[in-house]
């Protein structure tokens, strides 16, 4: 392979580098209106009056809306297919605020001072109601969080407002009680994981106005510009015909954009105004007012006989989705669909509990989703498990893990919001990926620890991890590829690069397929006139899906030059040689460049292009092993990573640097979930962790070493051997870290972040008991 | 009020109001490689040279640059350009927003410490965020550009 399988450098880096108008924000027309939304400082109100003449009079305020300008059509934010797996509970504006940073009202001013003023003019009086800030306790609380009846789910998923369920699930393979009691050996343990957010370093952006033909036209920094565009038809009762969305390039996203954010308010003052409007959140905002990722709490059981053999799992999991159900439902599932066919050998498996309304920010989709959850659970329950057993955690690993070639029923049972499909492991290199992890750290040496003197101790631990590639029989993508005069191509996908590279990769294959090099494919992505369907960046969809629909036009087009040689040569097209760059048969010879520009220019005129689909029908899970190596002070419990080495099979890696970016980005962002960010509210349900000073994503100083590698991986239905990258390095730290702790010093932290203050508690009570 | 600053070697006069940010300023002056992160000097992504230092412009007032030289990247393009090329071939492209910013503090850098060990970048760098990267493939590749230099 010439093109693919090599580490070229991005097609847009030097562009960006250089300061390139590119993001959302550097479209906006310069006359825009500002759009700045009232948020409720409440956890939780009814809107009982509210008055806007004051703000309305305000010299350069153009628009004030109030839930009076809105229908009461619910709608779901969450940038999913359609009809979407989450409730649709959410109103453009409400009379009731269900969180503290939810929507009130918002204004149009000419500028952001103006605008900010108006909106401290907008008289509102609020009834306070008491919220539900505690999710173990959200579960038929006597204080409903969605009274309103207009709520409802789009097919069955658990939703029960009158509960507080935003949804349900229950799931088994045969008999986990029986099993756990025949079990030799069973241990019993609950977990947490906290509300991490995303952090993209470009905030929530977007700005819209109407163009000369009255059509609406929103530039937005999201990853799924064509659900956005159906959203906002939807919400807003506009005909989706007189909607484009485009989608510049995205500063970040890891999930947070895969939702619907000030689309909705920039796109209503635009449409009543006819002039336009803009709106970036601002930190705070992103903080307190977008999404992050769902809390849960773990129940978990494992039972094995006592020469280390899993026989059960069984887990009760609550999950608090906040004020809305943005992805509640299918980002649960995922803690167990993307994490317990890891153990495949198991007799019986079960996994069940409730997505609870909270007041506090909403969940949502984030990378990983669902499977960081569930893996940090997993991964440490595994290891106290080997500690009970006194097996090591590698050989306890190696003895139960999924292998190649073989399945779980846990595929065909769940799927994305509903039911799976069977499937089995063409591709699973788990087994190297240890073995070749276990080197690297260097366990044979450390494990479980090494006293390093002055109270210091190092050790090792690991976690393996799965994750997916796109959504079977839900993802759709599809790539258009135009061959242009002079013998260049333009490549139009709807897939959606946020900054993973996939305009790189995707014409990488294009070029691959083609023969040619990759400074001859042009890519241009996400613009919903102009590129056609995918369902955008997320469920590690792109390299596989979008990938897939890449090759496949490829090809065809290549087809097609041959086709239009053979008419030139007067042969068959069988009798044509090609090799993307000249057509040959016999003494015929015609250059790509020729033949364009005689199709172009001369005889036989014609354009040649071809969109082509893919539809996925399986999702093989891409795999790795993490290890880390740290050292872990006894006396202040500072845990200090010194290297953290990654093992992955991802198959064949389209573009090996931008695959080693997607899991070191993913690593990193999992340490900061699992070490740094904490997430605190006050007991009033106002989140503190509001600005990048309080809430510590992991900065250079952090981070030490990373040392990533690739397995030697070839699955069969990717394109070119490929499966998707893009979330599998974030599930393994919380677990690892975990792990590498408890061998260090002994104790086990099963609630993230792994703080110094805890590990420092935890030694002191396990002092006391001893 | 009425500003006068050198951008990039051109004398500007804006129109400004007391309280406008330098990054609004900038920014409404078709200046986009600066962005717009944090808005509490946290991220690094808005950062410009105020008289060759690296400084915050979310933070600072368009009338405090009043008189002063301001650089932003595209007054740097060719070395832009060059440490464009160390990180694509590091793969240390991902979304591209704190490039612009990056590139210019390693203009710094370079200014400030004669030959930076691996330590004072990484010290150096605190400042700029980077949620996609990882940082390491960040390092390399301004490690190499800085060896490119010799
Ligand atoms: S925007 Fe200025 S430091 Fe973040
Ligand atoms: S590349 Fe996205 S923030 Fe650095």
């Amino acid at each position: 392979m010439k093109v693919v399988n090599q580490a070229l450098p991005s097609v847009d880096g030097k562009g960006l580098m250089m300061g390139k108008k590119a993001y959302s924000d550097d479209y906006a027309e310069p006359n825009s209106l500002i759009v700045k939304v009232l948020r409720s400082p409440h956890p939780y109100a009814k809107i009982v009056k509210i008055d806007t003449t004051k703000a309305e009079a305000l010299d350069g305020v153009e628009l004030v809306l109030t839930y009076k300008d809105f229908d009461r059509r619910p709608f779901t934010r969450a940038g999913q297919g359609y009809p979407e797996p989450s409730p649709h509970d959410k109103f453009v504006l409400d009379n009731y605020v269900r969180y503290i940073g939810d929507e009130a009202a918002a204004v149009a001013a000419v500028d952001v001072r103006t605008a900010e003023k108006a909106l401290k003019l907008i008289d509102i009086e609020y009834e306070v109601l008491e919220p539900v800030l505690d999710f173990e306790t959200a579960f038929e609380n006597k204080i409903i969080i969605h009274p309103e009846p207009e709520i409802h789910e789009m097919f069955p998923i658990g939703f029960d407002p009158k509960k507080n369920l935003a949804a349900s699930y229950h799931m088994h393979v045969g008999d986990v009680d029986k099993s756990l009691e025949e079990s030799e050996v069973v241990i019993e343990q609950s977990f947490y994981t906290h509300a991490q957010a995303h952090v993209m370093i470009e905030p929530h952006t977007v700005n819209s106005r109407m163009d000369y033909q009255g059509r609406l036209v929103i530039y937005s920094s999201t990853q799924t510009p064509i659900h956005v565009r159906r959203i906002i038809s939807q919400a807003l009762d506009y005909p989706l015909s007189k909607i484009r969305v485009i989608k510049p390039r995205v500063g970040g996203g890891f999930g947070g954009k895969q939702q619907v954010h000030g689309e909705m308010f920039v796109a209503t003052v635009t449409i009543k105004t006819g002039k336009p409007a803009k709106m970036i959140y601002t930190r705070k905002e992103v903080f307190e007012s977008s999404y992050s990722r769902h809390p849960m709490r773990f129940d978990l059981k494992l039972g094995s006989t006592k020469d280390g053999v899993l026989k059960a799992i069984d887990a009760y999991v609550v999950s608090d989705t906040g004020a809305y159900g943005e992805h509640a439902l299918t980002v649960f599932m995922v803690a167990a669909a993307k994490v317990f066919p890891l153990y495949n050998k198991v007799d019986s498996v079960r996994f069940h509990g409730n997505v609870v309304y909270t007041n506090h920010t909403p969940g949502g989709a984030y990378r990983g989703y669902g499977a960081i959850q569930g893996n940090f659970a997993l991964e440490s329950a595994i290891d106290m498990l080997c500690h009970k057993l006194d097996i090591d955690p590698i050989e306890f690993r190696h003895k139960n893990m999924i292998k190649e070639t073989e399945t779980s029923p846990i595929f065909k049972i769940m799927g994305e919001g509903g039911e799976g499909i069977e499937m089995f492991m063409d591709t699973c290199k788990l087994d190297y990926c240890v073995k070749r992890g276990y080197e690297l750290i260097k366990w044979k040496d450390i494990y479980p620890n090494k006293y390093l003197g002055n109270s210091k101790y190092k050790g090792v631990g690991m976690a393996i991890a799965m994750q997916g590639s796109g959504i079977p029989y839900i993802d759709m993508a599809s790539a258009t590829i135009k061959l242009n005069d002079d013998g260049f191509y333009n490549l139009m996908i709807g897939a959606t690069d946020i900054g993973q590279g996939s305009d790189t990769i995707l014409s990488q294959i294009a070029a691959e397929a083609l023969g040619t090099t990759l400074d001859n494919v042009i890519p241009y992505s996400s613009d919903t006139d102009l590129t056609p369907f995918d369902t955008g960046a997320y469920a590690s969809s792109t390299t596989y899906v979008s990938g897939n629909a890449v090759l496949k036009a490829g090809k065809e087009m290549r087809q097609m030059i041959i086709n239009e040689a053979a008419k030139v040569f007067n042969v068959k097209p069988e009798d044509v040689e090609y090799d993307g760059v000249v057509l040959k048969s016999g003494e015929n010879e015609i250059t790509l460049k020729e033949l364009s520009n005689r199709l172009y220019y001369n005889e036989d005129q014609k354009q040649l292009q071809i969109t082509s689909s893919y539809y996925g029908t399986k999702s093989p899970p891409p795999f790795m092993a993490g290890f880390v190596e740290v050292n872990v002070d006894k006396e202040t419990g500072e845990v200090e990573i010194v290297d953290y080495v990654s093992v992955v099979d991802c198959g064949t890696t389209i573009n090996p640097m931008l695959a080693k970016g997607q899991v070191e980005g993913g690593i990193v962002q999992g340490i900061g979930m699992a070490m740094y960010e904490e997430v605190i509210y006050t007991k009033k349900g106002k989140l503190v962790t509001n600005d990048l000073m309080n809430y510590r994503i992991p900065t250079r100083r952090e981070i030490n070493k990373l040392t990533t590698e690739f397995a030697d991986s070839y699955e069969k239905s990717g394109p070119y051997g490929a499966k998707s990258v893009g979330e599998i390095g974030i599930d393994t730290p919380p677990a690892a870290l975990a792990n590498a702790v408890y061998n260090a010093v002994g104790v086990r932290i099963t609630t993230l972040p792994i703080t110094p203050e805890k590990i420092l508690m935890a030694l002191k009570e396990k002092e006391k008991g001893e | 009020m009425r500003i006068n600053i050198e951008v990039n070697g051109n004398l500007k006069t804006y129109d400004v109001a007391p309280d406008d940010y330098l990054l609004d300023t900038l920014r409404a002056d078709n200046i986009f490689s600066i962005k717009r992160g944090c808005e509490t000097s946290s991220c690094g992504v808005c950062t410009v040279l105020m008289d060759g230092k690296a400084v915050q412009s979310c933070t600072i007032l368009s009338v405090k640059a009043e008189g002063h030289k301001i650089t932003t990247i595209e007054g740097h393009q060719k070395e832009a350009k060059k440490l464009s090329e160390h990180f694509g071939h590091q793969g240390a492209d991902q979304c591209g927003y704190c490039n612009s910013a990056l590139a210019l503090t390693v203009h710094a850098m370079k200014d400030e410490i004669k030959e930076p060990t691996n330590e004072d970048i990484k010290e150096y760098l605190v400042g700029n965020l980077c949620r996609c990267t990882g940082y390491e493939a960040q390092h390399r590749a301004i490690k190499l550009c800085l060896e490119d230099d010799e």
